[in-house]
């Protein structure tokens, strides 16, 4: 029988150690073999779920709000006006889904990010490769809302291609700060419910996807600007309306990438603290 | 007057520089590594001296030394929290040092982390295979975690799955494999890269006797293979079994080093008498022990044992005192009877 012969007697140069996005690559690739048996449920959800919210809020709740006069939607029907944000509040649902359990699940659970750590990947290339992964994801779900929104006829300009990578990165910007917070969690899961409920969902409701937010009260619409679903929502929404300026558009990738950014700082240290102790 | 000097000058350095590069060249001769390292024995790959670890307030590992010598099968004995996890996972690159020297491979752990993993095999104490994954697709993943191309994955993964007798199961789940499969699965995992060191934390911890045996079987082919294995555990037969050399560990420190049978020679006696009697004689009996001639006499809660070079002649002395165990054993010396020596504990109390 052949066993397997380990090199007992010469050492070798280090080998197995690559440039930083190879090592994150091979960190992806381990998301991909197991996405390979979940892909199909999926995608039936990706397509699902914009259907639901553009044929109930859009069309129904729409056809009612559309009565009531368009001039607080920028004269476009709801459906047109709620498209483009929806897109964007999807991404950061799908940045959510992505983050939260699969990272805690992975540290915690079934321990694989530390059976990673023990080869060449160092905790940031993990992370990173978590990372490829989430914004492989969001890319599908995005593309796929764009072309549900599209046969439902809410697209007004052809620039909503472009608000493909805004989602994309409105999807990251959330994705990263919560990848840190998830690697974090040590006990439990229980910090998790207080996100997705004081924090997911009234970003959902109040971020100018469903109204717009100067319907709030003045005191109140700080804060919508200060998280990062707002300019993904105003930008998408811009650019699928035909609306959009070039500083204004500059502005919202701006801040988005410099949230995606910080997160990306904290990741790799968070990451760090707890695959390296 | 300066010209001839600057040439003389120009000559010197010229005359440095040649001797400064053959001294460079034989030295890259002289180590296989191609560096100048610390390590001047190429056949130790791990060198720790004074090793430490501290969590916040707590020492895990206290300042510890040891080498690992190449092909050699090397042990960490010692309780739970006796500080074996911490010193693997230090070993390991994932786990900083918080004070004394560590060089592996030579290398510096902190610095060169990666490049140091990529020639290790670790065979972690809980298990963390993906567990939705196939046997065989946990192999890939692992695989390509070092890089390694997928045929040369796919060979050795054929090859591995064979040694580890888990090819019929290669296209099954992982999740309902038995804990002597997934135990295997990671070993095989383990050596995908063909590492140079193989780490095994507590590798039979939580098996039953059989899956335990096929376990050992397997580490013992690949000792007998001359494969570097540095292992830890809290069974003194695992030990004995398997580890040329040992350290015995106790509260973060190293109690004593050699092979088992140069520790059981050094620490205990040839043979041992276990007296068991009924628990409200128990003291009493072993007060009056103390007058057979005993090189040691250990009284455990349920026990009393009594360190003797011969224990049929000690039995008889026993019998002499008019004393009758409830049953009573003669046996040779073991490492717990060593852990008990040094650390005045057994090895399971922890």
């Amino acid at each position: 029988m052949t066993v397997p012969a380990l090199r007992a007697r010469q050492p070798r140069p280090a080998a197995g150690v690559a440039g930083t996005w190879q090592m994150a690559v091979r960190a992806f690739q381990s998301w991909l073999v197991n996405y390979r048996r979940t892909w199909r449920g999926s995608i039936y959800s990706s397509v699902l779920q914009p259907v639901l919210y553009l044929g109930a809020m859009g069309v129904g709740l729409g056809t009612l709000v559309d009565q009531h006069g368009t001039a607080g939607l920028g004269r476009v029907s709801y459906l047109v006006f709620l498209a483009p944000g929806l897109m964007a509040a999807a991404a950061m649902q799908t940045a959510v889904a992505e983050s939260m359990y699969p990272v805690y699940g992975a540290v915690k659970w079934d321990r694989t990010y530390q059976a990673a750590a023990a080869t060449p990947l160092r905790p940031g290339d993990i992370f990173r490769g978590h990372l490829l992964f989430t914004t492989m994801r969001l890319a599908m779900n995005t593309v796929i809302f764009l072309v549900v929104m599209s046969l439902f006829g809410a697209v007004r300009s052809a620039w909503v291609v472009a608000a493909v990578p805004v989602a994309v990165l409105t999807g990251l910007a959330f994705a990263t700060p919560l990848d840190a917070f998830a690697v974090s969690q040590k006990k439990n899961d229980q910090a998790f419910n207080v996100i997705f409920r004081f924090g997911m969902i009234p970003l959902f409701l109040f971020s100018g996807t469903f109204f717009p937010v100067a319907q709030l009260p003045g005191w109140i619409r700080p804060l919508a600007y200060v998280t990062p679903l707002w300019h993904g929502v105003a930008l998408c929404r811009a650019l699928s309306l035909g609306t959009a300026d070039l500083a204004g558009a500059l502005g919202h990738i701006a801040y988005l990438i410099a949230v995606a950014a910080a997160g990306l700082v904290a990741g790799e240290r968070a990451y760090r603290r707890r695959l390296h102790v | 007057m300066r010209l001839p000097r600057a040439r003389y000058l120009w000559g010197a350095r010229l005359h440095c520089q040649i001797i400064l590069t053959a001294g460079l060249f034989v030295s890259e001769l002289s180590d296989p590594l191609g560096k100048v390292t610390h390590v001047p024995d190429p056949d130790v790959l791990i060198r720790a001296r004074g090793l430490t670890k501290r969590f916040g307030q707590f020492t895990a590992v206290d300042g510890i030394d040891f080498e690992l010598r190449r092909g050699e099968a090397f042990g960490f004995l010692g309780p739970n929290g006796a500080g074996k996890s911490s010193t693997m996972r230090m070993i390991g690159c994932v786990s900083p040092p918080s004070g004394g020297e560590l060089t592996i491979l030579g290398l510096n752990p902190v610095a060169d982390g990666a490049a140091i993993r990529a020639r290790l095999g670790v065979v972690p104490q809980e298990d963390t295979l993906d567990v939705e994954l196939t046997v065989r697709e946990n192999l890939l993943v692992y695989g390509r975690y070092f890089g390694l191309p997928r045929p040369v994955i796919a060979e050795r993964t054929t090859r591995l799955l064979d040694f580890v007798q888990l090819s019929e199961r290669a296209g099954d789940q992982v999740e309902p494999l038995s804990g002597g499969m997934k135990r295997r699965l990671t070993i095989a995992r383990s050596l995908i890269n063909e590492p140079e060191i193989l780490i095994l934390d507590e590798p039979t911890t939580g098996l039953d006797p059989q899956a335990r045996h096929v376990v050992w079987d397997r580490l013992f082919r690949l000792k007998q293979q001359g494969v570097t294995l540095i292992l830890t555990t809290h069974y003194m037969d695992e030990a004995e079994q398997l580890c040329d050399r040992l350290v015995v560990m106790d509260g973060g420190k190293i109690a004593a080093e050699g092979s088992p049978r140069e520790l059981i020679e050094t620490y205990s006696s040839r043979e041992v008498l276990e007296l068991r009697f009924n628990t409200f004689e128990h003291d009493q009996a072993a007060e009056k022990l103390t007058a057979v001639p005993a090189e040691r006499i250990e009284v455990l809660a349920d026990r009393v044992l009594l360190y003797v070079a011969d224990g049929d002649a000690a039995m008889a002395s026993v019998r002499g005192l008019a004393l009758e165990p409830l049953t009573s054993l003669v046996r040779r010396s073991t490492l717990e009877d060593v852990f008990l020596r040094l650390t005045g504990r057994r090895l399971e109390d922890g």
